[in-house]
């Protein structure tokens, strides 16, 4: 399917949301690309709409417009402190947490805006999960571990046991574990207390799951593991992951976005982002870390 | 010359080299008079510790019988045993603990994780600091004052436990304090990613992760509950009260206080020399058993909790 057609199919408001959406400067790398037509448009996890953000007088996002779709993998890349997690974190209002964090603009997930009034947030919680750069398993058991998100968002008893093994199981890590699941979680290796950390999300069950450099404590064999299994869980799953290895981000993400302090610069195709990056400073960027 | 022997020449002969090896000698030596002043001061306070424990369980150990610790005081005091004491102490440690430590945990998690900082936390905190570091008598004077003469309640076991629960609360709130700031905040994170309220997160990884912390406040507790005589003088302990406690409403006698009066008020002080080690000996056990079973429950849940 080519632009034209896709825009024929549309109508004309589909079109322009679309653009809005992406910005216009971007646009024509859409257009070249069939996997960002208006229908892969509709197939969005996430939408984010002229989001804002400042700590205190600071300002660390400015003006994002992204879409992010549906069943991929997305990665976000940029130098230190271009905001990466700090946008990462507004996806499940985690920076909610931060007393002096304001927000202004839209982020949609499945549609409905999680600024918006109303918004049950330990349920957005639900929805989108998060696994951070440092393994962090609470203090309890293996099996606790899991069971707790189910727990706390009122599974029945039943139920948690066979969670637990589907969880671990998604994780490519219950072979590695299934004899020791009474074990304290700190007991595990980093890389497996990493996928312990995939499996806890996964056992709540979410829709999109936010991963913050999680392999940037890693060895280079359990880094490979926790990248099969993103390749794996974006059947099931969208993922954004953030991450400061441009290989790791050419190598397993399907779109990527460029930041810059605060600012998208550009986003499309890894391969478009990777090969042929239409900002200077994308480009800047992207050769300046290969060397 | 061989090689390495030119190397080691030549070395032994730069000035600058001879310089360097000069300022490393000066501060080895400064490292182990360090080093030494260290190792004798943690020997003295180890020395005095070995000590008072050996002067008293070597005094006290042939006072100590199966008699001494089933029986009531008899004779003025001057003979017997001291059965009333042990179980009046042990009520009221447990008593005191009772209030104390679920209070001092609610205050210290709305503390550090409901009020926001500023200047009335500040005040709170400095305030707690200040109550902990307070005379003992004045708690007691306080209690006789709340709980005697305000409140109208008797001089009783629960007066006496209600007084000295004021006195370890401070320490209860420094300590769970202290341990819930230490919970790492990527546990916080972690959970409240996963959708969990800030209260389930307290009471299902903060609070657990703390609790060896807590134990410890209350193992400082129970030493100072048992030891401190002043709460109790003036709101329930007694001289002389040779029933077992029936009620918390009736008064009680207790280990520290009846060795004061051994020590200092009884007929004879010479005579009864052999009881007063015996109660200290007691008092002593009393206070290290308990201990042990807090660092017992403390080690079960730092295993269960990490690797090692
Ligand atoms: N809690 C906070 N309070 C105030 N400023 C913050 C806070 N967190 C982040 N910032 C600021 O916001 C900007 C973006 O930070 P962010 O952590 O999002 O960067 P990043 O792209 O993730 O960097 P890195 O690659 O080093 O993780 C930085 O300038 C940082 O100083
Ligand atoms: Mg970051």
């Amino acid at each position: 399917m080519n632009a034209t057609e896709s825009k024929n199919a549309f109508s004309y408001e589909d079109t322009l949301s679309f653009e809005n959406a992406i910005g216009f400067e971007n646009k024509y790398l859409y257009e070249q690309d069939p996997a960002f037509s208006p229908e892969m448009n509709r197939k969005k996890a996430i939408e984010v709409k002229d989001l804002n953000l400042w700590y205190g007088g600071n300002q660390a996002l400015k003006k994002i417009y992204l879409d992010i779709p549906k069943n991929k993998i997305f990665s976000l890349i940029g130098p230190s402190g271009c905001g990466k997690s700090t946008f990462l974190r507004t996806m499940n209002r985690m920076n909610d947490m931060i007393s002096n964090c304001r927000i202004e603009g839209k982020v949609c997930v499945d549609g409905e805006n999680i600024y918006g009034k109303g918004i049950d947030v330990t349920g957005l919680r639900k929805r989108v999960g998060m696994v951070f750069q440092k393994a962090n398993p609470f203090p309890m058991s293996i099996y606790e571990n899991i069971a707790y998100g189910p727990k706390i968002h009122g599974v029945s008893k039943k139920e948690i046991p066979g969670i637990v093994e589907e969880s671990l199981r998604c994780a490519a890590l219950w072979d590695e574990v299934k004899d020791r699941l009474k074990e304290p979680a700190l007991s595990l290796s980093g890389g497996q207390q990493q996928r312990l950390c995939i499996a806890r999300t996964l056992a709540v069950k979410p829709e999109v799951i936010l991963f913050d450099e999680p392999c940037s404590a890693l060895d280079p064999i359990s880094t490979g593991k926790i990248e099969e299994l993103m390749a794996e869980l974006k059947k099931d799953y969208t993922i954004v992951i953030v991450t400061h290895n441009m290989h790791q981000a050419a190598r397993i993400s399907d779109c990527a976005a460029f930041f810059l302090s605060g600012e998208l610069i550009e986003t499309g195709k890894t391969a478009q982002i990777f090969e042929n990056p239409q900002d200077k400073r994308t480009e800047g960027y992207i050769t300046g870390r290969f060397g | 010359m061989s090689y390495e022997n030119r190397y080691s020449d030549e070395l032994g002969q730069d000035p600058v080299l001879k310089k360097k090896t000069a300022r490393r000698k000066k501060q080895e030596l400064y490292q182990k008079t360090a080093f030494l002043l260290i190792k004798l001061s943690a020997a003295a306070a180890i020395l005095t510790l070995i000590i008072i424990i050996g002067d008293i369980v070597l005094k006290g150990y042939p006072a100590v019988t199966i008699e001494f610790l089933t029986r009531m005081p008899v004779n003025q005091m001057t003979e017997g045993g001291i059965l009333p004491c042990v179980i009046g102490t042990v009520e009221l440690i447990l008593l005191s603990l009772l209030t104390a430590v679920p209070l001092g945990v609610i205050a210290a998690v709305y503390m550090t994780e409901y009020a926001a900082d500023g200047k009335i936390k500040c005040a709170v905190e400095e305030a707690v600091n200040t109550l902990a570091g307070t005379p003992s008598v004045i708690f007691g004077l306080f209690g006789m004052a709340l709980f005697i003469k305000y409140i109208g309640l008797p001089q009783s076991l629960l007066t006496a436990s209600l007084t000295m629960g004021l006195l370890i609360m401070p320490v209860i709130i420094r300590t769970t304090q202290e341990a819930l700031l230490a919970v790492p905040k990527e546990y916080r994170e972690a959970s409240r990613a996963l959708g969990a309220t800030k209260w389930e997160t307290i009471r299902c990884v903060i609070l657990p992760a703390a609790y060896s912390g807590l134990i410890t406040g209350i193992i400082i507790s129970v030493g100072r509950a048992a030891g401190e005589t002043a709460p109790i003088l003036f709101t329930g302990a007694v001289y002389y009260y040779p029933k077992l406690p029936d009620s918390v409403f009736s008064p009680f006698m207790a280990l520290s206080y009846h060795l004061y009066v051994l020590a200092t008020e009884s007929m004879n002080i010479e005579l009864t020399r052999s009881l007063q080690y015996g109660t200290a000996l007691v008092l002593l056990a009393i206070v290290f058993s308990m201990n042990l079973i807090a660092a017992g429950v403390r080690r079960h849940y730092k295993k269960k909790l990490s690797s090692n």
